[in-house]
């Protein structure tokens, strides 16, 4: 068990290592992610009922929901890869984490215009300062944040480290943030119409969306591996494995 | 004083001190404080900067919003909330990098006891000298933009409370930022969307008093926030300092 | 206790096969040496061989990529407290604060290691010829003086181990000849001391070298 660990540990410190099991993986997400998106929109956008109180619009929760459940998750990942570079000191998972940032902020990103624009043929405005709204705008000032500190420092250990800290202090934060958002929220109360929880969707309105969840988390497997693929090509351009790959093509 | 090997005319003699024990981390964190507070006392400049700011940034909303009670009154707590935060803010950008610039830094995670509680030093003594001052200036601008009364206790309270948080916190995005030479901006963006909570809070407060509620429950909330960074942040902020250090 | 050389008793500190990345770039790797008590080792080699680096990886201020520091036969991930408390650190920067005067520069050197006398500070200030300006603020002294004011500290610290880079910088002849002459006194002691230097120490009794740029 500990050599087998050992092994393991060797081996997500060699990026020729990274870059060819990830190179066998790629196929596999790209193939998931087109399988469940297409079915997913199919279902959500052509078979699945009218809502009763939105009518039509509400197919954009298809896409909402989905970029919403990524925005939050993909911050958490990024810090469990901070975690595992500070304390294993694993360079991989850097390359993972600088690889997430972007994909998380771009997904923050979609939830909150796609949020606006479902906003306004629900609440018949672009933008209200609902506490989840605002939670995830908060949240997007946090990638922001994650992304400018890497741009901005180097050599790139010093930079790795001082955004795996970050991200670490944003995972603590982000519940303090959410809790307080929600306190302030109902403590200034707007007169506005509340999206009301239904009790119950029909399968078919929530397996399209099950199915759309499952399509983006394969969709960022799919462009995190490139991301980090080209940065693991990047990093590694002096080394000798590199140069003979790219000799090749 | 006792010479050793007096070749040379020009020797420096090695001392011999009277006792020599290690001391306590207790000792060392209190030397520290003594020192980081000589060393703030005579930087007057970036003791007073900050106030003026604070100031500065309050007497432009009734420029740019409306001088009348009316409209003053409501957005009192909010403005002088958000020109303290900022103030705070502004005011621990230059906390850590004379000290990289000079080498102190470096002395102080060579120096064999643990760089925490000694970062803690230094934020907690700018805190007393940068952000008790805000909270005694407060009151005079909350006359100003027709604070009621009643609520200016639980401005000087809230300020009070928050500014250590506020303090704390933002001295990890001043360690992070640390290594580079300018950063006023980044550590903006990196710092104030963790200021929410805390902003929330201590306008929560002010708008209870003003409402004739208790504010006590948002001042309990404030309190725990500030605990929470006084134990957390010092070890995030000697981890940022380390990794700032190590790229130099 | 593990022997790690010839010699009977066991090294103050020793490096085994220290390498040291920066910056994608191995500044070296492989690098062994063993310190004793009484020696003086200086670290030679051109611009750029990682003198400063190894320094600064020996006072703990950068991590290693590999190999492992013993201080005192135990590794130093286990007694990391002890060996950093046995360890003076000197490093270009010398961390006098400019607003500060020289005796409360060393005030804080001084508390550092239980040392609580204004006395015996202000006549190491005297000792390196700083009589005077005791109560002037270090940004009114010059860049030779400021250097006086951080190596006032090796006239009264007890710690056994120095890291020193550069300690002759700005510095005049006669004080150093001065900092030699506390050299050899902390070496007779039973002190060590590690330094770079361009300076010429061959007269210094206990000096050992390491090169590095040949390293690679």
């Amino acid at each position: 068990m500990w050599n087998w660990l050992k092994t393991l540990y060797h081996r997500l410190g060699s990026p020729k290592w990274f870059y060819q099991i990830t190179g066998k993986w790629l196929p596999w997400f790209v193939a998931a992610s087109l399988v469940l998106l297409t079915t997913g929109l199919v279902m959500g956008l052509a078979y699945a009922p009218m809502d009763y109180q939105q009518g039509n619009s509400f197919r954009i929760m298809y896409i909402h929901v989905p970029a919403a459940f990524l925005a939050q998750s993909v911050y958490m990942m990024m810090a469990a890869a901070g975690v595992v570079m500070l304390v294993w000191k694993i360079k991989m998972a850097d390359v993972v984490a600088q690889a997430l940032a972007p994909v998380g902020a771009a997904m923050t990103f979609i939830s909150l215009v796609t949020g606006a624009i479902w906003g306004m043929p629900t609440w018949g405005t672009w933008w209200m300062w609902d506490a989840r709204l605002t939670s995830m705008l908060i949240l997007f000032f946090l990638y922001l944040g994650v992304i400018a500190l890497r741009e901005a420092l180097s050599p790139q250990e010093v930079a790795a480290k001082a955004c795996a800290l970050l991200a670490i202090v944003g995972v603590i934060n982000i519940p303090i943030i959410k809790y307080s958002v929600d306190w302030w929220y109902t403590l200034h109360q707007p007169a506005s119409i509340k999206l009301t929880e239904k009790p119950a969707m029909p399968a078919s309105m929530y397996l399209p969306l099950l199915f759309m969840v499952l399509g983006f988390y394969a969709l960022l497997g799919w462009s995190v591996l490139l991301r980090a693929r080209a940065e693991v090509l990047r990093r590694e351009a002096k080394s000798g494995w590199v140069r003979e790959l790219l000799k090749d093509k | 004083m006792n010479l050793v090997k007096k070749t040379n005319a020009a020797a420096f003699c090695r001392l011999t001190p009277k006792k020599v024990n290690s001391p306590s981390l207790m000792a060392v964190f209190i030397a520290a404080c003594r020192r980081e507070w000589q060393l703030q006392v005579r930087r007057k400049g970036d003791l007073i900067n900050p106030l003026v700011f604070f100031a500065l940034v309050v007497v432009l909303f009734p420029l740019g919003v409306s001088p009348t009670a009316e409209i003053l009154a409501p957005v009192a707590p909010g403005v002088l909330w958000v020109a303290a935060l900022l103030a705070v803010l502004m005011s621990l950008d230059a906390l850590f990098r004379p000290d990289l610039q000079d080498g102190s830094l470096e002395q102080l995670l060579v120096c064999g006891y643990p760089a925490a509680p000694l970062s803690l030093a230094k934020v907690l003594v700018h805190w007393l000298l940068s952000c008790v001052p805000l909270v005694l200036l407060a009151p005079l601008l909350g006359v100003m933009l027709y604070l009621p009364f009643q609520a200016q206790g639980v401005l000087m309270l809230s300020l009070l409370l928050g500014s250590l948080t506020l303090s704390l916190v933002g001295a990890i995005g001043a360690a992070l930022t640390t290594g580079l030479g300018k950063s006023g901006v980044l550590m903006t963006l990196l710092v104030l969307p963790f200021y929410m909570p805390v902003l929330i809070f201590g306008t929560g407060a002010m708008q209870a008093a003003i409402g004739g509620h208790t504010a006590l429950a948002h001042l309990a909330l404030l309190g725990a926030l500030a605990l929470v960074a006084l134990v957390l942040s010092p070890w995030a902020i000697a981890a940022a300092l380390r990794i700032a250090v190590s790229g130099e | 206790m593990i022997k790690t050389s010839a010699k009977s008793v066991p090294a103050l500190l020793s490096a085994r096969k220290l390498a040291c990345v920066r910056d994608e770039r191995l500044l070296f790797s492989g690098l062994n040496f063993d310190l004793h008590a009484g020696e003086l080792l200086q670290l030679e080699g051109p611009n750029g061989a990682g003198k400063t680096s190894l320094m600064r990886l020996l006072a703990g201020l950068l991590p290693f990529s590999e190999g492992e520091l013993v201080w005192q036969g135990q590794p130093i991930a286990v007694c990391r407290e002890a060996f950093y408390q046995s360890m003076l650190f000197i490093g270009h920067l010398a961390g006098i604060k400019a607003e500060l005067t020289p005796l409360e520069n060393l005030y804080w050197f001084a508390a550092l290691e239980g040392i609580d006398d204004e006395a015996l500070l202000e006549q190491a200030l005297r000792q390196v010829g700083l009589a005077g300006y005791e109560d002037h603020p270090c940004h009114q002294l010059s860049a030779g003086q400021k250097r006086r004011v951080a190596l006032a500290r090796l006239t009264f610290t007890q710690r056994p181990v120095w890291l020193l880079d550069e300690p002759f910088t700005a510095l005049d002849k006669a004080a150093v000849a001065a900092v030699e002459q506390l050299l050899i006194a902390h070496s007779q002691a039973g002190g060590a001391v590690i330094l770079t230097s361009h300076h010429a120490l061959e007269e210094l009794p206990g000096l050992k070298k390491l090169s590095l740029g040949d390293l690679l």
